[in-house]
């Protein structure tokens, strides 16, 4: 994503020392952050970092023991891991549903409106089980954006696509934050991370190591025997390697 | 909520085959354990060996003509007879297995009844081949026999209080053709008295006709009971019937309560347990929750319809069964709709309880089954049938779900006899704790 940190866009949601224990063990520990109208920030971190946890805690899904989140859930688009969706009803019936259960205004206009933004208005007298993983992906946002939020969390939105279903949803979702919703997702994927987001936030252990560019966490990045501040070619390697150094 | 319903209803509407084996395959069951408890088993076929000869079947008892064809009918009703020609024919209908009993009528059953002195006996022989229905032939048999005994001895009885009538009253016996007038103790007794009387005070033969006037009258009154005495010697025990702790219910209204109860627990356990396991199957548990819908209106959701269309499908069996069935009491139609809707919701309950703890539609609706045929074996236990500690835990277990309240219930709606208060609060109070216990439940899913 070419586009740069919208440094001066207004704050779209902010979130201040969340914490969230399970039993004895931390999932989160103090994570704050803020992302700003119209920004792309990836969370990203190795397994059980507290990704999901984390958007689940600003989706409203869970709750903080400790922390806080500028804006409501119900300003906040939700798009799960998996596609939240009924299989028996069509791609209409599912964003009417949840057009009407959001209160959306005119919900009919807003899933025309969906309809046409994730081209699937000729497909939407389809059944949700007939459709292939990436159009159901895409009815899943939709899902997420009927009710037009400032802010839309996408929990690991590409894990189940091909490169080409891929491509198509970063090109839905980019649109969607030129409009000037924020964007907040996770993912396993670093490159993905480099590729499409403004700013990246790496979590480990439940702590938030690092929030800034990618570029920014390359640099971060000793070379190993040699201290070159340009840091590691990928920037995948540059990931592994900042966790490492930070004992993760 | 209402967008939710419509949601699950359409979601049903598109699984045709699903809901097909819902409604079905519970009614199915159902109406197998009604048929099972209203009917006894079929009839038993037996050989009978009839060795009476034509001419003597009509026999005389005391005076009276009886016939004996004429209580072979009911001695032979609940049984297929199968005609046998002889003893032999008999036994070996009987060895080859294609009767389970064989009935001989001895030639000399009439005269010897005719004689009043000696007891006539009739053979019985059996087919070991089935246990149960050996039993059932035994029991069948031995109990037309009491009938047929006590048809006998209530003739013999009419004969002998006859004899004493015409002891104690006087009249003509007929003997062998001839006419005999009797005078009958009543009218010797007025003979003596009046020759006692015309005697002088001073007779030395008063003494003697008094004492047998004395005898006469002792003979007068003791004979003016012996008929009591013989109507008791003829049915010694009288049976009164008294219900305690219940009320007199039909069999087949009481099968067509548990046929009801059995389709509505099946299908309500099913749908409700279904219909919550699949918002996570399908993922939207956590997109509704979050402000869409709270997670106790989710679960009323899912109770209201799985109670609605359950009560909708067995109401629609109940006036079935009461259109070819049973009587359905119309003035008791808000009752039994109470019943029938309390237990809905209480299955319900139960249902999102399940489906909670399950998670998966497979699981839940494999675990729903699972439950619900113990769950009403457990309940239709007979008190008596074990013993009373472990009837107390039958009871317990079975108090812990909805079968035996809702039965209870539909029982006192359709039948009248009180208990339906007491089962509705039971119900209700099955329904506040199966849907608290879902609640606690559905933190799995998040």
């Amino acid at each position: 994503m070419a586009s740069p940190v919208a440094t001066h866009a207004p704050v779209a949601l902010a979130a201040s020392g969340l914490t969230k224990r399970y039993g004895d063990r931390v999932a989160l520990r103090e994570v704050s952050f803020a992302a700003a109208a119209g920004e792309l920030v990836a969370v990203i971190g190795p397994n059980g970092a507290g990704k999901t946890t984390l958007l689940s805690i600003l989706a409203g899904i869970q709750r903080a023991d400790a922390g806080s989140v500028t804006r409501p859930p119900r300003e906040i688009g939700w798009v799960p891991q998996q596609p939240a969706v009924y299989s028996k009803l069509s791609v209409a019936e599912n964003l009417r549903l949840f057009a009407r259960l959001e209160k959306v205004p005119d919900s009919e206009a807003a899933v025309a409106r969906m309809l046409a933004q994730t081209d699937l208005a000729e497909r939407a007298d389809d059944e949700l089980g007939t459709l292939s993983g990436g159009n159901r992906q895409r009815v899943n946002i939709a899902i997420g954006l009927l009710a037009e939020p400032p802010v839309l969390l996408l929990d690991e939105p590409s894990a189940s696509l091909d490169p080409r279903q891929r491509a198509r949803l970063w090109e839905f979702v980019g649109a969607q934050a030129a409009r000037g919703t924020a964007v907040i997702f996770s993912t396993h994927d670093v490159q993905e991370a480099e590729r499409y987001a403004d700013r990246v936030l790496v979590l480990a252990d439940g702590e938030l190591l690092f929030a800034g560019t990618a570029a920014e966490l390359a640099a971060a990045v000793v070379e190993p025997g040699g201290g070159d501040a340009a840091g590691p070619r990928d920037f995948e390697t540059a990931f592994v390697r900042f966790l490492h150094e930070r004992g993760h | 909520m209402r967008w939710l319903l419509l949601k699950d209803l359409r979601i049903l509407r598109r699984s045709p085959l699903l809901v097909a084996l819902l409604v079905i395959y519970p009614i199915l069951i159902a109406l197998l354990i009604g048929f099972a408890l209203s009917r006894g088993p079929d009839k038993p076929t037996i050989a009978l060996v009839n060795q009476i000869p034509k001419q003597q079947r009509s026999f005389d008892v005391a005076g009276s003509k009886l016939n004996a064809d004429e209580y072979l009918p009911s001695f032979l009703r609940s049984v297929n007879v199968v005609r046998a020609a002889s003893r032999a024919d008999a036994l070996k209908l009987v060895r080859d297995g294609k009767v389970l009993g064989a009935v001989i009528l001895p030639s000399d059953i009439t005269q010897r009844l005719e004689t009043g002195t000696e007891q006539p006996t009739i053979e019985v022989l059996y087919n070991g081949a089935d246990p149960v229905k050996q039993r059932y032939v035994d029991s069948v048999i031995r109990a037309r026999m009491a009938e047929a005994n006590v048809a006998l001895s209530r003739r013999f009885q009419q004969a002998t209080v006859g004899y004493l009538n015409l002891l104690l009253s006087g009249g003509t016996l007929n003997v062998l053709g001839r006419s005999v007038d009797i005078l009958g103790l009543e009218n010797a007794h007025a003979i003596v008295a009046g020759a006692i009387a015309a005697l002088p005070p001073s007779s030395p033969l008063r003494t003697s006709l008094g004492q047998v006037a004395e005898f006469g009258r002792l003979a007068i009154d003791n004979l003016g009971v012996s008929r009591d005495v013989l109507r008791s010697v003829g049915q010694p025990v009288v049976v009164r019937q008294t219900i305690v702790g219940g009320r007199r219910t039909p069999l087949d209204t009481f099968a067509a309560a548990i046929s009801v109860t059995v389709s509505l627990m099946f299908l309500t356990l099913l749908l409700a347990a279904g219909l919550l396991a699949l918002e996570r199957e399908e993922h939207a548990f956590s997109r509704l929750v979050r402000g869409l819908v709270s997670r106790l209106g989710l679960l009323v959701e899912k109770i209201s319809l799985a109670a609605l269309c359950a009560f909708a499908v067995t109401l629609l069996m109940l006036l079935a069964l009461g259109g070819f069935f049973i009587s359905l009491d119309w003035g008791r139609a808000p009752q039994w709709l109470l019943a029938l809707a309390a237990g809905a919701v209480a299955f319900a309950a139960l249902g999102v309880a399940i489906g909670g703890l399950a998670r998966e539609v497979r699981a839940a609706s494999l675990l729903a089954f699972l439950l619900s045929l113990p769950i009403a074996f457990l309940a239709l236990v007979p008190n008596g049938a074990v013993s009373s500690g472990l009837y107390d835990v039958v009871r317990a277990v079975s108090a812990a779900f909805p079968f035996k309240a809702t039965l209870q219930a539909l029982d006192a709606g359709l039948n009248g006899g009180g208990g339906l208060a007491v089962a509705l609060a039971h119900l209700a109070a099955l329904a506040v704790a199966y849907t608290a216990l879902a609640r606690l439940a559905l933190r799995r899913f998040d």
